[in-house]
């Protein structure tokens, strides 16, 4: 893979968000918010669920037939003056890119926000090839001067508290700003961007939509950065995963009324833009050369295997938002390009099972995920898959497996499971007081946090099984 | 409505309310029958196989989900005290043997007469508890896979508003998950006890005497989380106050 694994196990990387009360305060806010928001959109919005059911329907219709559209696309693409590239995996996706920028002598990268060129790895990719990269939306202006990834895929820095934003403004930005409120940083950071986005040789994009009859690319901003990225330089580079096709401008626009509403709540983003090929004849602006580099990286597998509907995702982010794992432990804990719910299906495609194999078992099976989702994943479904394929592969630890095995042969055999019942009580008894136990051998993940209540001396099948044999005998 | 008034129903008790709270399942028995039902309790009943279904162990969830659907053949109904159970047996069981020419029809047969127990009192028997009292203030979490997978969420509390003397109070966050999920509370404890800590918060802000739900993993979990905080509040099953059964030991007291 393109970026380095952490080395810390799932375990230990949550064990150290949760300890972390000031990333729990950022968590708050921003999902707080997010999930607030989100319920008014929906709420102003009565015909939500029939455009959910459309949204689901075009992508299905896509994901169906999309030889045909990726074809489609491509040939008004091409006719629009762009250039298409196929990218199998993250590795050619890299390559393409960087060849592009080499061979156009590129020394400064503007880049607009995009989860796809952190799934291909292309930050760290562009930094190998000595190509100077600048990240031009305001989160990832703030990750990139700290050195990180990621932690949400609407809100890249939703990790960092204001204050602690101050404090990266403050040692990045030549002036520093001159107070910590927002409007004064947010003008720090135009200052300290202005000059690069008129400077730079080449300006990277992802795509929110592809639009097949048009051969358009669709980005959706609130701050304008995606219009100054992709305009002023000479040459306009966007990557995007196959899954984003729609057969038209107008099923683009069917989606981004979920894609919007779901994501922060709003009706329509600040700037939703439509790019189709590079500049013409008597164009006032716009870059000479378009390139449009297409990401399969494991689509095209997921279209034949149990995952085939997470392919429907338009990266909202309200699974993660409404996600009681990710509002404990954050983004970065998921070790993943993509955190959260959808990340946890998303990277053992990515990534590998064996590596990320506790992902999809760090849930709950609480169902949130799915009933904000605005195309209808069934998210807990497809987490269920991954489980089945670990037991499968052998990938869950042997304590489980014993665990699991002893229970299911007793489960298996109704009279041997009552024998236990009826011996196991009594023995839990002699655990605790007062109707509680404290602390038990064997089940110190429940009792480190919490109480046991203190079981009965015998079972309901018991207890049930003598009442009706005196009710028989008193008849 | 049924087109019986006196069906015929399978109770499955469920492996905790069997293990750890035995008066649910009799507080089950006597609701059922005072809505009408002839009630049984099949004795080849354990465990409706849901710790292997959410493990990714299909072979023994499948055959659990056989032994369960031969065990209740013939009734007219099965209902349980628990969405989750409940939910395994109607989403999980048909998915489990889908591909299984001898079980696929007849578990989606038993999962449409398979129910949530206060669900199907409400919204299959009509029914309503009468002359029951209890003075004491209450709040109610919904437990997800009864909320989200099977509709529970109206029927309880219109029983509950039958109850005399019973004050309702808001549940900040009712409907957010409290953290239990099963084996993750175990093999995430830390993750899990994050969840349940705020669940337990948001329980005591209601300054309800009483915290009523309709599963008892969920109610174990809570139960446990407020009697390590020191907390008052007392945690029942939906049905023991439906029954008229909450006037004794709550979860985790002794008689």
């Amino acid at each position: 893979m393109s970026h380095p694994k952490p080395q810390p196990s799932f375990k230990a990387r949550a064990g150290a968000a949760l300890a972390d009360p000031t990333l729990k305060l950022a968590i708050d806010r921003t999902t707080g918010t997010a999930e607030r928001k989100r319920a008014a959109a929906v709420a102003a919005f009565p015909e939500f669920d029939a455009a959910r059911a459309r949204g689901k329907a075009i992508k299905d219709h896509v994901i169906a037939h999309l030889d045909h559209y990726l074809e489609t696309f491509e040939r008004n693409a091409i006719a629009s003056g762009a250039k298409v590239h196929w990218a199998a995996d993250d590795a050619e996706a890299r390559a393409i890119v960087t060849r592009i920028c080499l061979d156009a002598k590129a020394r400064l990268v503007t880049r607009a926000k995009s989860m796809l060129g952190e799934e291909i790895g292309l930050p760290h990719a562009l930094a190998d090839a000595g190509i100077e990269r600048v990240e031009t939306d305001l989160a990832e202006h703030i990750i990139q001067l700290a050195g990180e990834a990621p932690s949400h895929i609407i809100w890249p820095a939703m990790h960092r508290t204001r204050e602690q934003v101050a404090e990266l403004f403050k040692a990045g930005h030549h002036p520093p700003p001159t107070a910590d409120d927002p409007a004064t940083m947010v003008q720090s950071a135009r200052r300290e961007l202005r000059a690069k986005f008129l400077g730079a040789d080449i300006g990277i994009s992802g795509a929110n939509f592809l639009v097949a009859d048009t051969g358009a690319t669709c980005t959706v901003t609130n701050e304008g950065n995606a219009e100054l990225t992709t305009t002023p330089p000479r040459i306009h580079i966007v990557t995007a995963g196959i899954e984003k096709l729609v057969p038209s401008t107008a099923h683009a626009f069917a989606l981004l009324r979920l894609l919007v509403r779901s994501a922060t709540g709003g009706e329509l983003t600040q700037y939703t833009t439509f790019h189709c090929g590079p500049k013409r004849p008597g164009d006032a602006d716009g870059p000479e050369e378009m390139h449009i580099v297409l990401v399969d990286n494991g689509r095209s597998r997921m279209l034949g295997d149990e995952f085939r509907e997470m392919l429907r995702c338009i990266r909202c982010g309200a699974c993660m938002n409404h996600c009681v794992v990710y509002r404990q432990i954050g983004g970065h804990a998921y070790g993943g390009t993509y955190p959260g719910p959808m990340g946890a299906v998303l990277t053992p495609v990515l990534d590998g099972l064996a590596g990320s194999r506790d992902l999809p078992h760090a849930c709950t099976m609480n169902g949130r995920c799915a009933e904000v989702c605005p195309v209808g994943i069934p998210i807990p479904t497809l987490l269920r898959a991954w489980r089945v394929r670990s037991w499968r592969e052998g990938l869950e630890p042997g304590v489980m497996r014993a665990g699991i095995g002893i229970w299911a042969m007793l489960a298996r055999r109704p009279a041997l499971y009552r024998l236990a019942t009826r011996l196991a009580l009594p023995v839990l008894r002699l655990f605790g007081r007062r109707g509680w136990i404290g602390s038990l051998p064997l089940a110190g993940g429940w009792t480190a946090h919490r109480d046991l209540p203190h079981p009965p001396g015998r079972s309901f099948m018991d207890q049930y099984r003598d009442q009706q044999a005196k009710k028989g005998a008193g008849q | 409505m049924s087109a019986k008034p006196h069906p015929r129903v399978g109770l499955f008790v469920t492996c905790l309310v069997d293990a750890i709270r035995p008066q649910i399942g009799f507080a089950a028995i006597q609701l059922l029958e005072e809505a009408g039902c002839i009630v049984e309790v099949p004795a080849a009943q354990t465990c409706c196989g849901q710790p292997a279904f959410n493990s990714g162990d299909d072979a023994d969830a499948a055959h659990l989900a056989r032994q369960t659907i031969a065990a209740f053949e013939g009734l007219d109904h099965v209902v349980l005290p628990s969405g989750s159970c409940a939910a395994t047996m109607v989403h999980g069981y048909p998915e489990l043997l889908a591909d299984d020419p001898d079980w696929a029809a007849r578990a989606r047969a038993f999962a449409a007469r398979t129910h949530e127990i206060t669900s199907f009192l409400v919204d299959v028997m009509g029914y309503r508890p009468q002359g029951r009292r209890l003075d004491a203030s209450a709040t109610y979490h919904d437990s997800c896979s009864g909320l989200r997978d099977l509709g529970v969420a109206a029927q309880p509390r219109a029983m509950l508003a039958e109850i005399e003397g019973l004050q309702m109070h808001g549940l900040e966050g009712n409907d957010v998950c409290c953290g239990f999920g099963g084996t993750f509370c175990v093999k995430y404890a830390p993750i899990s006890n994050a969840i349940v800590t705020e669940k337990a918060e948001a329980i005591e802000r209601s300054g309800a005497d009483l915290l009523l739900a309709g599963d008892l993993g969920c109610l174990m979990n809570m139960a446990g989380k407020l009697h390590r905080r020191g907390a008052a509040t007392r945690c029942f099953h939906t049905i023991e106050v439906l029954a008229g059964r909450a006037d004794g030991p709550a979860i985790g007291e002794e008689a």
